[in-house]
This record gives structure tokens, C-alpha cells and sequence, in this order.
């Protein structure tokens, strides 16, 4: 069996007496696109943290293709090709759209730490650049400050940053936050667009969404996994209809 | 905030042209040219100016003016790759200036390895000091930025001004340490003995150190300072540790303070604590957010217009630290970009072709308002004089006019002078709102809005 892209064993986090994740056993294969959802305060931003390095896991570890990412930093693990997005639009919003996303291409197309080389006269970082936005959708703004895009531009622009750089690990926390219907089909759209071939792991509160791109769904309530499987064997599984999807479904019927 | 983004202070024009590029096969080439030719131009007028100046200042003191300019210029440069590139705000960036200053006295007091050296690579000595200095400060400082780094700043600047009194054999004690430039190798027959002599030397090394430091600002390190500064966390989600940024940024920046520090030690031969302490890092702080942090060009502005006032107004009045102090505060409180904030501010309006709509309700509103302040000044001159004059001393010289501070009368024109400017200033502000708004409001479309001036 190949490894897979991402392994959670025994992941547990607490802040002081609150224990957030409880215990956590996922695996992720390569290529997948996993889902994660479950109510509010289940967990699902944290348990996002944690693997990669925003905050450490107080038991537990995480590999990335079989390696082990305990003690690294944030930087580290986005350098073994995992990237990520928020739940709340993190972007560079005085710089430009452009600025942006080549920010975002500087480290893995090894320019590293370089003092020596004019970012303007590099034709591999221009049309690097160009091919990400043309993907995302912003060529026609990418002279803008990214702080007056639309809030839906802005998601798509915090996507594409976070593929930008290549990696094979993505993980979007929540990308149709606060959208509209049009909105959301249209990141849905590009998220499916950029992400293929690539592992994806997204917390996602829209079912629409979720059921729409996911190869397998992880159900999480209260710091734990208490479903994971095929979207429909979690649509039919007792647990999950008690514990969080029955509304949700009622409604979409 | 304001930002500095190399991008847009490229001349405009610039970009619509890389977009219009059509010709797949041959991209570079027109992206290019143009944008490499507007992006030489400032700096070969910049320097064709600096040659040129002192054939109309020709006069010693005008010299020494524009060298202590050209001085403030590196430090203010290097302190915004700080401040305005990096977004740490430091209290005691002075000590990386002196320390690379008090290095290169040393040099030139060993007589005897000074005697084969040529005094134009100095300045690259104080950098190489202000640099290593930076590098053993920045290794702890620069862990995180905010607050936590401007109390180290301070604390360290500090620390280091203390060390002047305690380091005797480095720092010079209270007299500080002085030497000759002159004893230096000569440079292809020039002794730099005189004043002019220095004026090219420094003059060079503003326009190298300048040059330096506006390339750095488009290098990867350069583009990512700006990006740690705006986002440290995204920053480090896109493979770039916020902490070594923030080092290569302090190292580098304390590298050209040590270059400024260097200009200024074969400029005075001699330094002092007071090259050291948290009033000269306060000054540089100061000049940089005077001449406005978002633009490269900002403290460049702010170094030219700090340095005439403390030159040349300090020569007209006691009281020009206030005038420089109430400037600044005007500067934070209503142009918050700083000078070069405020002049880039137009260039909406020149683009359109609509700033001459302007010029007629500056006139309106500025001229009065100068008056009304100049009346303002007027009024506090004699304020100063009526406290602080020698007894039965009442005779005071303002504007080319004598009068009697102690008299009535005097007190009437400057009072109403100052009412009359600032009340018609004021009750022009509106019409000039309003041209500003129609300035920078295309003809056709009502679209683009400019902010009150």
C-alpha cells in the first residue's frame, strides 16, 4: 500500500482543561479530496492548526507522505508541500493582486532568501504569476491593492496563493464562507479546477459543496471522528444523521 | 497603513504596457525596454543633479548643509527599510550609524594603516560595523515585530549610548573620539582637504547607498519584508520563516546606517554619544515619517526639508525645534503618508489631466494659510522674546521689521494677520474640496473619488 498523503495518529490538543480534538486517526490518500465537517466548535479549524504548525498538538503526530512533521514551524512544512488557506481572508491587502501571487510563487521556484535577483526582470516568476491568475480569474486585476477586490475575488485570490506555490498537500478551511449561491458554484468551480490531481483537505459547512467535491467525508463533533467514509455511506450512517447532517439534508430535500 | 509598493511608484505606464503585450513570441523584450529606460531616469537626474549643485551653492556652508543632507539621506533610507519595507519600528537605530561612525575614527586614527588607505572606502567600513552589529542584535530582535521589537530597540539603544561612558577605549568617553581624514591615502592626488572634496565623495555614496537600497527592495527578500509586514503568518504559509525576513531586512538596513555613520565621520571627524543616543534615533524616526514611509523616495524628502530646517531656520530662530516638532505632529496628524504621501496624492489628478484645477484654489486656500501661520509664528516669536528677553531688551527684529515687543500695537497686526489667513484659509477649504473632488474625478465617469485635502 502507498503512503498516504497525510496521516493524523492520536491527535489531541487541549487548552488548559478544555480538551478541543480528542483523539484523532485520519488517513488521507494521495490524490484524494477529503472533507471536514461537522457543527460549530467541533474542532475543525483546530484539528487544521494543528497539522500544520500553527499550534502543537499536545499528544499525537501528523506525517506528511510518511514523514513525521512534529517540532517543525509553519515555513518548514509548507516547504514539504503542504499549503493552506483560512477561514478568515489572509491575504496581503496593500499589495497588489500580482504581488500577491508571486509572493506566493518566490520559495518555490528557488529564489529563497535572494538579494541578488530583480523579481521584475525574471520571466519565469512573471509568467508564473500570469498562468495563476489566469487560473484564479484575476489577470484583469491584478494591478489592484488585493484589499479592494470583492469579498468572493479575495477568496479566490487566497486560493490561488495557496496553490500558487506548487504543493501537493492543499487545505482550505472553509473556501464558501459568507458567499452567495453563484459565488459559491464558482469557487467550487475553480477549486476543482486548481486542485486536480492534488490532494485537498477542506472544512466546509456547505453541503452542496461538500457532497459536490469530496471523495470521502470526515464527520467531527466534539473533538472526535465519529464517521468517515464515501459521501453517501455518510448520508446513511444513524451517528451522523443524530449527531449533525439530519437538518442539514432535510433541507436540502 | 501606508505601504511601499515598488510597483505603483514605477512611473505609470509602465504596467498598461507589459498588459498590451501581444506578441507571445517576444514578450520580454517588450515588456522591458520602456520600463527600464523610466526606471533609469531618476537616478541619472538625481545624480546629474548632485553634480551640478555646488556650482550654484558654492559657498562652505551650503556644502557642509547639503553633506549633512546627503548624510541624513543614507540613515533616513536605511531606517525606513525598517519602518516602512519591513514594519519594525525601531527606537535605537542611531547605535548601528555610530557604532559603523566610532569604527571608521578608529581606522583613520591607525596612522600608519591608514596612511595606504583610500578614504573613499571608509564609509564601506562603517557598514560592514553597523552590519555586524545588526546581525548580533537582529539574531534576537527580530523574533517577532511590534511592540516587542521596539522595546528591544530602545532597550538596546540604550544599553549602547550607556557604553559610550563605560567603553572608554571604543566610544571616547564624553569627549568622544576624533581624527584627520586627511592623513589617508590620497585619491588619485585628492587629499580631501577640501569641503568640496568631501561634497563628491558623500555625494557618490548617497547615490550608490540609495541605488543599493532601492534595488534590495525588489529582490525576493525585499518583496517578502513587504509581506511579513502586511501578513507575518500568511508569510510564513508561503514557505518564508517572518523571522529570518525580518533579519536579512535588520542587517541590511543596519548596513547602510553604518554607511551613513561612515559619511558622517569623514564629514566632522569626530564623534560623540550624541551620535549614539535615543534623541538621534528619535531624529531619524522623525525625518523618515516626516518625508512619509510608504513611498522609497519619502525619506529622502524628509531628510532635504528636516535638514533646511535645522540648518537654515535654526539660523533665523532659536525656537525651530518647535516649528520642526509642530511639522511633524501636522505630518502624523493629517497627511499620515508623509510628504511624499502627500505629493503622490496628485498624481491622479496628472494623470487625467485635470491638477490645473487645482492650482487656482491652492492659491486661494494655501497663500492665506501660509500667512495666517507665519502671523502664528510671528506671534509666538514674541511671545519668546516678551518672556525671555534681557530686561529693558524690548526691541525684537521679525520679517525685516523692528518694533517693541513690549508694545501693544505689534501684538494687534501679528494677532490679526494670523485671524485674517486662517479665517479666509478656512472658509476656502470647501471650494477646494470641491476642485479637488472635480479634479480627480474623470470627465466622463463620476466614478473616481479623491479624498479631502
Amino acid at each position: 500500500m502507498s503512503t498516504p498523503a497525510l496521516e493524523l495518529k492520536g491527535l489531541k490538543k487541549s487548552f488548559g482543561k478544555a480538551e478541543i480534538i480528542r483523539g484523532i486517526d485520519l488517513s488521507i490518500g494521495k490524490a484524494e479530496r477529503h472533507a471536514v465537517i461537522g457543527p460549530n466548535g467541533a474542532g475543525k479549524s483546530t484539528l487544521f492548526n494543528l497539522i500544520t504548525a500553527r499550534f502543537a498538538p499536545t499528544a499525537g503526530t501528523v506525517k506528511l507522505h510518511g514523514e513525521d512533521l512534529t517540532g517543525l514551524e509553519p515555513f518548514q512544512i509548507n516547504r514539504k508541500g503542504l499549503s493552506r488557506s483560512f477561514q478568515i481572508t489572509n491575504i496581503f491587502p496593500a499589495m497588489t493582486v500580482f504581488e500577491n501571487v508571486r509572493c506566493a510563487l518566490l520559495w518555490s521556484m528557488g529564489y529563497r532568501y535572494s538579494f541578488w535577483d530583480m523579481v521584475n526582470r525574471k520571466r519565469d516568476l512573471t509568467e508564473g504569476t500570469e498562468a495563476v491568475l489566469e487560473q484564479i480569474n484575476l489577470s484583469e486585476r491584478s494591478h489592484l491593492p488585493a484589499g479592494t477586490l470583492s469579498y468572493a475575488e479575495q477568496r479566490a485570490l487566497e486560493i490561488g496563493i495557496t496553490i500558487a506555490g506548487g504543493a501537493n498537500v492543499i487545505m482550505l478551511d472553509e473556501p464558501t464562507a459568507g458567499m452567495s449561491h453563484s459565488e459559491t458554484d464558482y469557487i467550487t468551480d475553480l477549486i476543482l479546477k486548481v486542485t486536480e490531481g492534488k490532494t485537498l483537505i477542506m472544512v466546509e459547512h456547505d453541503m452542496g459543496v461538500v457532497f459536490g467535491l469530496a471523495d470521502r467525508i470526515s464527520v467531527l463533533v466534539y473533538g472526535e471522528i465519529i464517521a468517515t467514509g464515501k459521501p453517501a455511506d455518510v448520508r446513511a450512517d444513524a451517528r451522523v444523521q443524530e449527531a449533525y447532517l439530519g437538518a442539514a439534508l432535510e433541507a436540502e430535500h | 497603513m501606508s505601504q511601499f509598493d515598488p510597483d505603483t511608484d514605477l512611473p505609470k505606464g509602465a504596467r498598461p504596457k507589459e498588459q498590451i503585450t501581444t506578441d507571445p513570441s517576444r514578450p520580454s523584450e517588450r515588456m522591458q525596454f520602456r520600463p527600464l529606460m523610466i526606471a533609469v531616469a531618476p537616478w541619472v537626474i538625481a545624480s546629474a543633479a548632485l553634480l551640478m549643485l555646488p556650482l550654484v551653492f558654492t559657498n562652505n556652508s551650503a556644502l557642509t548643509i547639503m553633506n549633512q543632507m546627503s548624510i541624513t539621506i543614507v540613515f533616513a533610507l536605511a531606517y525606513n527599510m525598517l519602518l516602512g519595507q519591513g514594519g519594525m519600528l525601531s527606537f535605537g537605530h542611531a547605535v548601528y550609524a555610530g557604532v559603523g561612525g566610532f569604527a571608521c575614527m578608529h581606522i583613520m586614527n591607525m596612522s600608519d594603516f591608514f596612511a595606504s588607505f583610500p578614504l573613499v572606502i571608509l564609509p564601506l567600513f562603517g557598514g560592514l560595523f553597523g552590519m555586524g552589529l545588526a546581525m548580533i542584535v537582529g539574531a534576537f530582535s527580530t523574533r517577532s515585530a511590534g511592540t516587542v521589537f521596539a522595546m528591544i530597540s530602545l532597550g538596546v539603544g540604550e544599553l549602547i549610548a550607556a557604553c559610550s561612558v563605560i567603553i572608554v577605549a571604543f566610544f571616547g568617553g564624553e569627549g568622544g573620539v576624533s581624527g584627520d581624514r586627511t592623513y589617508a591615502q590620497p585619491f588619485f592626488g585628492v587629499e580631501f582637504l577640501q569641503q568640496i572634496e568631501v561634497y563628491y565623495l558623500t555625494a557618490a555614496w548617497v547615490v550608490l547607498s540609495a541605488l543599493l537600497m532601492y534595488l534590495w527592495s525588489r529582490t525576493p527578500v525585499g518583496r517578502m519584508a513587504n509581506a511579513v509586514r502586511d501578513n507575518p503568518e500568511r508569510a510564513e504559509f508561503l514557505g518564508y520563516s517572518s523571522r529570518w525576513v525580518r533579519f536579512y531586512s535588520f542587517v541590511a538596513s543596519g548596513f547602510f546606517a553604518g554607511v551613513s555613520g561612515g559619511l558622517f565621520a569623514i564629514n566632522y571627524e569626530i564623534l560623540t554619544e550624541e551620535n549614539l543616543n535615543t534623541a538621534s534615533s528619535g531624529v531619524i524616526l522623525l525625518v523618515t515619517f516626516l518625508g512619509g514611509v510608504g513611498f522609497f523616495f519619502g525619506p529622502i524628502i524628509g531628510a532635504v526639508v528636516f535638514t533646511l530646517v535645522q540648518t537654515v531656520l535654526s539660523l533665523q530662530t532659536e525656537l525651530w525645534a518647535f516649528y520642526a516638532g509642530s511639522l511633524f505632529l501636522a505630518t502624523v496628524m493629517f497627511f499620515p503618508g508623509g510628504l511624499a504621501g502627500l505629493i503622490m496624492m496628485h498624481v491622479p489628478a496628472f494623470k487625467m489631466g485635470r491638477a490645473r484645477l487645482l492650482i487656482v484654489p491652492y492659491l486661494r486656500t494655501l497663500l492665506p494659510a501660509a500667512i495666517g501661520i507665519l502671523g502664528l509664528a510671528a506671534l509666538v516669536e514674541m511671545m519668546f522674546h516678551f518672556r525671555h528677553a534681557a530686561t529693558g531688551d524690548n526691541e525684537m527684529t521679525l520679517f525685516w521689521t523692528t518694533f517693541d515687543s513690549h508694545a501693544i500695537l505689534p501684538w494687534i497686526i501679528a494677532g490679526a494677520i494670523t485671524l485674517i489667513g486662517l479665517g479666509i484659509a478656512r472658509a476656502t477649504a470647501p471650494s477646494l474640496k470641491d476642485a479637488w473632488n472635480s479634479a480627480n474625478t474623470a470627465p466622463a465617469s463620476q466614478t473616481v473619488k479623491g479624498g479631502a485635502a
